[in-house]
C-alpha cells in the first residue's frame, strides 16, 4: 500500500498574531511544529503501515525552512519526503495550494491520502477536499478511525453529534480529527536516519503547471484585510448561591432575548 | 568555538523534552513516594531508541553522538532524576564499557539487547570496603577450568535489582594489587548470583540500588572483559565518562529547579505584586541562572573533549564537581523562592532538593573529582 500524508510547518501557537499593516501572520520568533491535525494523519499513516505494511511518503508545499517538518516526519517514520518550495507559491489561497499538492501527488502512485482536518494558521479546512476533487477521488473528511479491510477501508467519519461508518475503495483522501489516534513521538534512531535521507525538493517546473494557476495569481481570494479581534472586558462575576445565581444568569439571557 | 547544537541535536532535545514533559513527569512524584521502579518510563524509552543513542546501528544503539546521550539524560533529569539516572548508569556505566572493552561475540550478544532496551544493564565496583578507594576489593574470581567462581558482594549498585547485565569487578590475583582485578559480564539468573538488600534512600528513590551478592557464582571465561588483570583500568575509565553522565543528571536537576522557580516567582503574589517583581529575588534568579549556565558550559566542554578524542578525565571532574554543587545550591535556593510551599511535597521543588543530594556521591564524590583535578593540576 502507498500512501501520501501531506503536512503544514505552522507557527507553534492558537493564538497567532497579525501583522495589523500587511494583515499577514507574524512568524517572527514563534517556532514552528507540523499541523496538530496533520500529525494525526501522519501517525495513521505510520500505524497502517506498522500493521499493514506501506510505503508513507510526506510532502509538504512551503518555504525551505518547512524541511525541518519534513525530518520530523521522517524520525517518526515516514519512509520518504518532498519538500514543494518555489517562489512562484507565494501568497497561495486554498485553492492554488491544493492544485500544486495534487498535481504532486499525481506523481506518486498511491492508495490512500492522508491529510490533517484543517491547519491551525489559517483554519479553513479546505486543501484536503480540494485537492480529492482535482485528483478525481472520493473523500472522507473528520476521520476519527480507519480500519483497513481486504476490499477498502472501513472509515468512521465524526459528525456533530455521533459519526457515521463509511466503506470506501482505494485510492480516497482522508482528512484526520485529533480523535483518531495519538500521535507517537520521534525516535532517537530514526533521528539520526533521517539526516542521512534525501528529501526531495520540487518546484514548480517539476509540476508542469501554467503560472497563472500559481501563487497570488491563481488565487481567487484575497485578503484585503484582517484584523484582531478587541477584548470586551472581564465579563461579570457573580458571586452568589448555584441557585440564586443560576436565576441570575437565565434573566440576563431573557433581558438580552437570547432565551 | 562553536556553541550550537547541530540540527540531530536540537531535534533530540525537542523528542526527550517532548516525552520527558508528556510521560515521565506525571510519575515523577509517584515514584519518588512508591519506590517503584518505572519499568513503564523504560519501556518507552526503548520503544523511542533512547536506551542506546551514542552507538552504532550494528549494536543496536541509534547511531547517534555523545553530546545527543548527554542532552537526553540532562532533559529527563529536569523532570524526574531516578529516570535520569536510571539511563545513565545503563548507557555510561553498563553499555559504555562493553562497547569500548568486549569483543565482538560479546557486543553481539549483550550490547545489542541493551541498546535496544530489551535488556537493562549495571556496573558492580562498589563494595563495603571498598567505595572512594576502589582498589580494596575484596570480592574475588577464582579460575576453575573454563570458568571463573565468583565469590563475595557488592553495594549501592544503580539498577542492582531490575538489570540483566552486570559488569562486575572482582579480584583475579590479589598479590598484584589494582593489577590482579578482573571484570566479568554477568548475567541476572546466573547460579550463585542474587540481589540482597534494596536501600531506602533520601532521593532517586525509585531508582533501585541494591546489594549483589555472588556464592560460587560460576561465570563462562568468554564472559571475562577486556583481558585479566585489567578491570581496574576499565573500572577507571567507565567512570570518567560515567561522570559525564553524572554532570548532567546534576544539571538537569538544577535546570528544573531553575525553571519551576522562574514560573512560580511570576505567579506567587505577595504584598499585591508577583514576588518576581522583586529586585531581591530577581538578583537570586539570576545567580541561579548563571551557575546552571556555568555548569552547562563544563559539561558540554567534558562531552566535547571525549567526542573528539581528547583526554577528559580533568574535564569530566571539573564538571561533575561543579554540576553536583550547583545542583545543591539551586535546589536549596529553589526552596527558598516557594518559601513554606517549596517544604512540601505539594511542589517538585522539595523532590529535586533530596534528589540534588546523591550529584555528590556517586560515580566519585565531590572530594574525588577535587582529587583527579589536583593530581592534573599539580603534575
Amino acid at each position: 500500500m502507498n500512501i501520501i500524508v501531506c503536512i503544514k510547518q505552522v507557527p507553534d501557537t492558537t493564538e497567532v498574531k497579525i501583522d495589523p499593516v500587511k494583515g499577514t501572520l507574524i512568524r517572527n520568533g514563534v517556532p514552528s511544529i507540523i499541523n496538530p491535525d496533520d500529525m494525526n494523519a501522519l501517525e495513521e499513516a505510520l500505524r497502517i503501515k506498522d500493521n499493514h505494511g506501506a510505503k508513507v511518503t510526506v510532502i509538504t508545499m512551503g518555504p525551505p525552512q518547512a524541511e525541518n517538518a519534513l525530518r520530523e516526519a521522517l524520525a517518526m517514520g515516514a519512509d520518504e519526503a518532498v519538500l514543494i518550495t518555489d517562489r512562484a507559491f507565494a501568497g497561495a489561497d486554498t485553492l492554488a495550494t491544493s492544485r500544486v499538492l495534487a498535481a504532486a501527488v499525481k506523481k506518486f502512485e498511491y492508495d490512500i491520502v492522508f491529510a490533517g482536518r484543517q491547519a491551525i494558521d489559517g483554519d479553513t479546512a479546505q486543501v484536503g477536499p480540494e485537492m480529492a476533487e482535482h485528483l478525481g477521488i472520493p473523500q472522507i473528511t473528520y476521520v476519527q478511525k480507519v480500519e483497513v479491510e481486504n476490499d477498502g477501508l472501513k472509515v468512521e467519519k465524526a459528525l456533530e453529534k455521533g459519526y457515521m461508518v463509511m466503506k470506501t475503495d482505494t485510492p480516497v483522501l482522508l482528512t484526520a480529527i485529533k480523535e483518531l489516534n495519538e500521535p507517537r513521538y520521534m525516535s532517537a534512531n530514526l533521528i539520526f536516519e533521517a539526516f542521512n535521507k534525501e528529501i526531495q525538493i520540487w518546484d514548480a517546473g517539476k509540476l508542469s503547471l501554467s503560472s497563472d494557476l500559481l501563487g497570488l495569481k491563481g488565487s481567487p481570494t484575497q485578503v484585503r484585510k484582517s484584523v484582531t479581534k478587541e477584548l470586551k472586558g472581564k465579563g461579570e462575576v457573580i458571586d452568589m448561591s448555584p441557585k440564586e445565581s443560576a436565576e441570575y444568569a437565565v434573566n440576563k439571557l431573557k433581558e438580552k432575548l437570547i432565551v | 568555538m562553536d556553541f550550537g547544537l547541530t540540527r540531530e541535536q536540537e531535534m533530540i532535545k525537542k523528542m526527550v523534552r517532548e516525552f520527558a514533559q508528556n510521560e515521565v513527569k506525571p510519575l515523577a512524584a509517584e515514584i519518588d513516594e512508591t519506590e517503584e521502579f518505572p519499568w513503564e518510563n523504560v519501556k518507552k524509552m526503548a520503544r523511542y531508541g533512547l536506551m542506546g543513542i551514542p552507538f552504532p546501528t550494528k549494536y543496536g544503539g541509534a547511531g547517534g553522538d555523545y553530546l545527543s546521550y548527554i542532552l537526553a539524560v540532562e532533559e529527563l533529569s529536569k523532570v524526574c532524576a531516578t529516570t535520569g539516572v536510571i539511563l545513565s548508569a545503563h548507557t555510561s556505566l553498563c553499555c559504555g564499557c562493553i562497547y569500548e572493552n568486549g569483543n565482538e561475540d560479546q557486543k553481539m550478544k549483550y550490547l545489542v539487547p541493551l541498546n535496544k532496551g530489551e535488556l537493562v544493564g549495571a556496573f558492580a565496583l562498589t563494595e563495603p570496603n571498598a567505595g572512594t578507594d576502589a582498589s580494596g576489593q575484596q570480592t574475588v574470581a577464582v579460575k576453575d577450568g573454563d570458568e571463573y567462581i565468583l565469590n563475595g558482594s557488592k553495594i549501592f549498585i544503580t539498577n542492582g535489582a531490575t538489570a540483566d547485565v552486570f559488569i562486575v569487578f572482582a579480584m583475579t590475583d590479589r598479590s598484584k594489587g589494582v593489577r590482579g582485578i578482573t571484570a566479568f559480564i554477568v548475567e541476572k539468573g546466573t547460579k550463585g548470583f542474587s540481589v540482597g538488600k534494596v536501600e531506602e534512600k533520601l532521593g532517586i528513590r525509585a531508582s533501585s540500588t541494591a546489594e549483589l551478592i555472588f556464592e560460587d557464582c560460576r561465570i563462562p571465561e568468554e564472559n571475562l572483559l577486556g583481558a585479566e588483570g585489567k578491570g581496574f583500568g576499565i573500572a577507571m575509565k567507565t567512570l570518567d565518562g560515567g561522570r559525564i553522565g553524572i554532570a548532567a543528571q546534576a544539571l538537569g536537576i538544577a535546570e528544573g529547579a531553575l525553571e519551576e522557580s522562574a514560573r512560580y516567582m511570576k505567579e506567587r503574589k505577595q504584598f499585591g505584586k508577583p514576588i518576581a517583581r522583586n529586585q531581591g529575588m530577581q538578583w537570586m534568579i539570576a545567580d541561579m541562572d548563571t551557575k546552571v549556565e556555568a555548569a552547562r558550559g563544563l559539561v558540554y566542554k567534558a562531552v566535547w573533549m571525549k567526542a573528539n578524542g581528547y583526554r577528559y578525565s580533568m574535564d569530566a571532574a571539573r564538571a561533575k564537581l561543579y554540576a553536583a554543587e550547583v545542583a545543591m545550591e539551586i535546589t536549596t535556593k529553589a526552596i527558598q523562592i516557594f518559601g513554606g510551599y517549596g517544604y512540601t511535597k505539594e511542589y517538585p521543588v522539595e523532590r529535586m532538593f533530596r534528589d540534588a543530594k546523591i550529584t555528590e556521591i556517586y560515580e566519585g564524590t565531590s572530594q574525588v573529582q577535587k582529587m583527579v583535578i589536583a593530581a592534573g593540576v599539580l603534575s
